[in-house]
Parts: C-alpha cells; structure tokens; sequence
C-alpha cells in the first residue's frame, strides 16, 4: 500500500488527508496520480501536481513501493 | 495544524514553523552576531486585497516535515551561493488576519550585499520550493492559492461524495 497525501484544494476534492492505495508493480508518481485523478471527485483538475515521496521532491517517474507516501502537491503558495 | 516546530540550527541559521504569531525581534536578534555589518529583513504580510476583492483573512497549511527540511535547505544553502551570512526564517500556519505577519526572514552578514541578496532570494525560494498553501477567504467564500493559479476551496473540506472532515 501506498499512502498518499493531498494539499490545499486537492484535499478538498479527495474529502480526507491521506487515502491508502494499493499499487501493482512499477508504479510510478505519475501513473498512480493518473488513477487518481480517473476519479469523479477529481474531474476538471486543470494540472498536474508536484509530486514528493517520503517528504522530498520527486519526478513523474519515481518508482512507488509499498510503505512509501506520496505527497500530491499542488504549485506553492507560502509566503 | 498545531504543529510547532523547535527551532532548527543550521550552519548557524534556523528555520521555525509556528502556529502563534511571529516575534520578529526575537528572529533577527538570532541571527545578530558580532561579525554582522548588516541585518536585511523580510517579512511577509496579510494584504486585504486580492484581484480586486475584499480579503477577510488568510489560511496557510503546510506539509510538514518536508516544510522544515525545504526551509532548511534554503537556510543551509544561500550561505554557500552568496557568501559568509546566517540566515533565520520563521513561517506561520493556521489563520491569519490582516496586517500579520506571515513569514520573517532575517539574514546577517558582515557585508550588506551580500545580506540583501540573500534575502531577497530567500524568500523567493520559499515562494516555490517550500510546500506551503494559502487560502484567502473573502465574504461568501474561499480560494486556494496554488502557484498563479486559483482554485475555489470547500468549505470546511467536505466535497460531495468524500468522507471529509469539518476544519473549521
């Protein structure tokens, strides 16, 4: 299982923090954000989010194994 | 979100996540030292307007701890690019009203270039490296700001079909 993390307006269409997704082998940021995003409460999301695995920055094609968390980051806003 | 981070030393610089409002003082007297020649300081803060429209009040999350280790790669990092300086950044999270501070940063340097520099790309780098989201809240509703780009917020964070939790 991969834990994912979601932000700021992608939180608010996910309905939690946090779901737990079971992910065949290889999967990659990209692919598990693309299941995710298949998803009727993510219909309209205009662009691919920043992707971080275990708390650093990551690339689409991160590879994702059981126990990691992917964190769904939407552009940042701090400041 | 009531996390409040200890202060992290780094390379003689900090970086804190607060929940409770920002002690500026206290953040540029951490930096102070006496090799400094020069303190440039930056802080953030709560403008009641945004595009036009009225803003009630602002509210940040963060994705901690990665926040703090971004922060800290910040802090670590402008010393090495732009020469001898200690640099401090404190950001606040939760609910802000207007005219607060939301992020100080504080950077010492013997020379001040080098120290206004710093600074300016300090906060430039927490604007697109540290993962950190504003809401503004405006009379009848809310938006996230994500990057230039704005993305109307549920209030509190249910959305139909989800099983979310109320975080007002």
């Amino acid at each position: 299982m991969v834990r994912v993390v979601y932000f700021a307006s992608l939180r608010d269409r996910a309905g939690s923090a946090s779901t737990e997704e079971v992910v065949p082998p290889g999967a990659t940021a990209a692919s598990l954000w693309e299941a995710i995003r298949s998803r009727p409460a993510f219909q309209g999301v205009a662009s691919r989010p920043g992707f971080a695995v275990n708390g650093a920055w990551a690339g689409p094609d991160a590879v994702l194994v059981d126990g990691d968390e992917l964190g769904l980051l939407p552009a940042v806003s701090g400041g | 979100m009531s996390q409040e981070s200890d202060t992290l030393q780094d390379g003689g610089g900090s970086v804190r996540i607060v929940t409770a409002p920002i002690d500026v003082a206290r953040v540029i007297a951490s930096v102070a030292g006496p090799e400094s020649g020069a303190i440039s300081v930056f802080l953030g803060t709560v403008r009641e307007e945004s595009l036009g429209q009225r803003v009630l009040f602002l509210e940040y999350e963060a994705y901690l701890p990665m926040a703090e280790h971004e922060l800290r790669a910040i802090v670590r990092l402008l010393p090495v690019e732009f020469g001898p300086s200690r640099v401090a950044i404190e950001h606040r999270l939760g609910r802000l009203e207007i005219g607060e501070t939301s992020v100080a940063i504080a950077v010492a340097s013997p020379h001040r270039r080098v120290a206004i520099a710093a600074c300016a790309e300090a906060i430039e780098r927490v604007k697109k490296t540290v993962p950190i989201w504003k809401k503004e809240h405006f009379e009848g509703g809310a938006v996230w700001i994500e990057g230039d780009a704005r993305s109307p917020a549920v209030r509190g964070g249910v959305v139909a079909g989800g099983g979310g939790r109320d975080r007002d």
